[in-house]
């Protein structure tokens, strides 16, 4: 048992760091959310990918770097610590793009994984629907065959991105016999064809960083079925462990908020009522990191993510919310402005919500790793 | 890197839970909190001959010179199957006190230490079996004799104040043998945790109440689903502590398993309802160990301000 990295993987980091330190923008963007926002993320994302930092893990004929799962890791460290900004396309390179590389065809990701890459073309997540939250198997949105492809009706909601992003990824009902998880077929739409509709929603921070989604008989290509029609579900559980898993909730993200709380700790005189709970901000993301760096470990020796993705997801989200209360409250009156913790915070309380309320991710747990009985969720 | 146990470190440790599931540690616990130290040293014996007492010893001294993650292993196991005795002082703290002849018994499980550490160790544990006693401050090694037994929370930790005698020179290496303290300390906390947890499991899974296992409900899966995460979490922490020996590290070890195996020990309790609250039910010694090792080498308080430091 070591942490030991070898030459190549040190070089990889030193090139990194090096890079970020040159590169990241010298004054942070705006949110993504909006128009402003999203265009000079569009940028970075573009500068991103020239040096090849965009998507380090990804093969290199789709602008990747063929990087090992720990070189990944010790990526998103460097590029947390550095300050550098949130990804606006996350929800394609993490969630859409492993489902690609496991089940899309490979027309399908030559075509759309190098535009990914680039966010030339940023991917919104069509899940939930409005009787369906946590509850995706419920979902009632439509799919009914066509003449090469598909007609798509129905409504989609809490649609994160969706407000300027160019297309979206999800689940829809193709046998209309079928309940739950059966007859449902994974789709990718272009949010400018014709019958969409997309009214954005405000978060709690006044940005439209949700839409619903509306879809009137629009039309989706074959070429755009990830998988087998009706077997949406099976294909969507990749994307759903991932979310919940190691890719989209990296630790360098954490770790970098919580070197930087306990630095503004130490800054602000060290006010002793959040002594321990800044501490315990420290400890959960050095822990989350080790946690993260067994399960490199485990995949690379040929394990598969299964239900400790929701160990997970309850450990980060629970961790990302009380390490920015914590920082709120070491800022005092002042934490009512506006700013990076403030934000920081409003964007942590989403986490125990999405990709599966923290509550069925306690049954997924109690159910599926400790084998208690079944029950209703 | 490769931040996963040995085959060997993984066969340790099932061989160790297997021997020690063959032994009756509850009854030993017992025993030895009414001052019979038989059933325990027995025990000893049988750790001793599967090579746990001279996991830190050099080979030199006829021990097995294993690294701390190995030590980490050994004492998550014991600290899951709750074995009463001083073996964080005896077999984690010791060997790095000393470059000493005492060790070759040490190693073959003859000799069992009791140590104070000021301040972090005040009264010093099962001085009355133990046949080496050493009180460290300031990197120095004194011989102590003990004062009048005190009563712990956990009746199995026999503690005495040290009555500090002849200096005995100066430590070898104090402030390593502090860090495997805390070490040793975080992985037995880890390994009561794991034994409250599983049993809590298995004890929902059967019992019944208004018609179906409890452990159906919701609000009792969730509550074990916590201590199934904190758990987690908190073992990558021993082991990368165990590889850095970083004093941040180590902190933030005895800290998580700290908390994880106090929820453990709550959620325990509740899951199982009054039987759990019988001194009758095995569920009380770890209850009681793991409020015990809480404060044990170190309170959370000081190991939080060295994770600040």
């Amino acid at each position: 048992m070591n942490l030991d990295l070898d030459e190549q993987t040190l070089a990889f980091r030193d090139e990194a760091r090096s890079w970020l330190a040159a590169n990241i923008p010298a004054e942070p963007l705006k949110s993504f959310d909006t128009a402003e926002g999203f265009a000079q993320h569009r940028e970075w994302e573009a500068k991103l990918t020239d040096a090849r930092w965009s998507v380090v893990s990804w093969p290199r004929e789709f602008g990747g770097r063929d990087a090992s799962l720990l070189e990944w890791v010790l990526f998103e460290e460097e590029y947390y610590a550095a300050g550098a900004p949130l990804r606006v396309n996350q929800n394609g390179i993490f969630m859409l793009a492993p489902t690609l590389f496991s089940h899309g065809t490979e027309e399908q990701q030559r075509r759309i994984l190098p535009k990914m890459a680039r966010s030339e073309e940023v991917w919104a997540q069509a899940w939930s629907e409005p009787e369906a939250g946590s509850d995706i198997a419920a979902l009632r949105s439509t799919a009914t065959r066509c003449d090469g492809g598909w007609r798509v009706s129905g409504q989609k909601t809490w649609s994160s991105r969706a407000t300027f992003a160019d297309r979206a990824f999800g689940l829809f009902r193709s046998d209309p016999e079928s309940a739950r998880h059966k007859g449902l077929t994974y789709l990718m739409v272009d949010l400018r064809s014709e019958g969409v509709t997309v009214r954005p929603i405000p978060q709690l921070d006044g940005e439209p960083g949700f839409a619903e989604i509306f879809l009137d008989d629009v039309f989706v290509p074959d070429e755009d079925v990830i998988g087998t029609p009706g077997e949406g579900w099976r294909v969507a559980m990749t994307t759903a462990n991932n979310e919940r898993g190691l890719s989209l909730r990296s630790p360098g993200r954490f770790l970098a908020a919580a070197d930087r709380l306990v630095s503004l700790w130490h800054d602000a005189d060290r006010p002793a009522h959040t002594a321990d709970r800044v501490a315990d901000a420290w400890i959960g993301a050095r822990a989350y990191q080790l946690y993260t760096l067994g399960t490199v470990t485990r995949l690379a020796d040929g394990a598969e993510l299964g239900p400790e993705s929701s160990v997970n997801k309850l450990f980060w989200s629970h961790l990302d919310v009380a390490l920015h209360e914590t920082a709120l409250d070491v800022l005092g009156p002042d934490a009512e402005l506006r700013g990076r913790w403030s934000d920081g915070w409003l964007f942590s309380l989403a986490g125990p919500i999405y990709g599966g309320t923290d509550q069925i991710q306690r049954s997924i747990v109690a159910e599926r790793l400790l084998g208690l009985p079944k029950g209703a969720r | 890197m490769r931040f996963a146990l040995s085959g060997e470190q993984e066969q340790f440790s099932r061989s160790l839970h297997d021997l020690l599931s063959s032994l009756d540690t509850d009854t030993a616990n017992r025993s030895w909190a009414a001052g019979d130290h038989g059933p325990g040293l027995k025990i000893w014996r049988r750790l001793a001959e599967l090579g746990v007492t001279a996991l830190a010893v050099p080979e030199r001294y006829d021990g097995l010179g294993a690294t701390p993650v190995d030590l980490a292993v050994g004492f998550e196991r014991l600290g899951y199957h709750c074995v009463p005795g001083p073996w964080t002082d005896t077999v984690a703290v010791l060997p790095s006190l000393l470059d000493d002849e005492l060790l070759t018994s040490v190693a073959s499980g003859e000799t069992l230490a009791s140590v104070a550490y000021a301040p972090h160790v005040p009264y010093a544990l099962d001085s009355d079996v133990a046949d080496a006693r050493l009180a460290v401050g300031n990197g120095r090694l004194r011989a102590f004799t003990p004062g009048t037994l005190l009563s712990s929370v956990d009746s199995s930790r026999r503690l005495f104040p040290p009555v500090t005698g002849d200096d005995l020179g100066t430590a070898l290496d104090a402030d390593r043998a502090f860090e495997l303290g805390c070490l040793a300390t975080a992985a037995q906390l880890l390994g009561a945790g794991r034994w409250l947890l599983d049993t809590s499991v298995a004890y929902a899974a059967q019992r019944k109440q208004y018609g179906r296992e409890i452990g159906g409900y919701q609000a009792v899966k969730h509550l074990l689903a916590d201590v199934a995460t904190g758990l987690a979490l908190a073992e990558p922490l021993v082991h990368g502590a165990a590889v850095t020996l970083d004093r941040r590290d180590i902190s933030a070890a005895k800290v998580a398993c700290g908390d994880a195996a106090h929820l453990a020990a709550r959620t325990g309790l509740q899951v199982h309802g009054a039987i759990g609250y019988t001194a009758e039910h095995a569920l009380g010694l770890r209850l009681t160990r793991v409020r015990a090792l809480v404060g044990a080498w170190g309170t959370p308080r000081f190991h939080r301000e060295r994770v600040l430091s």
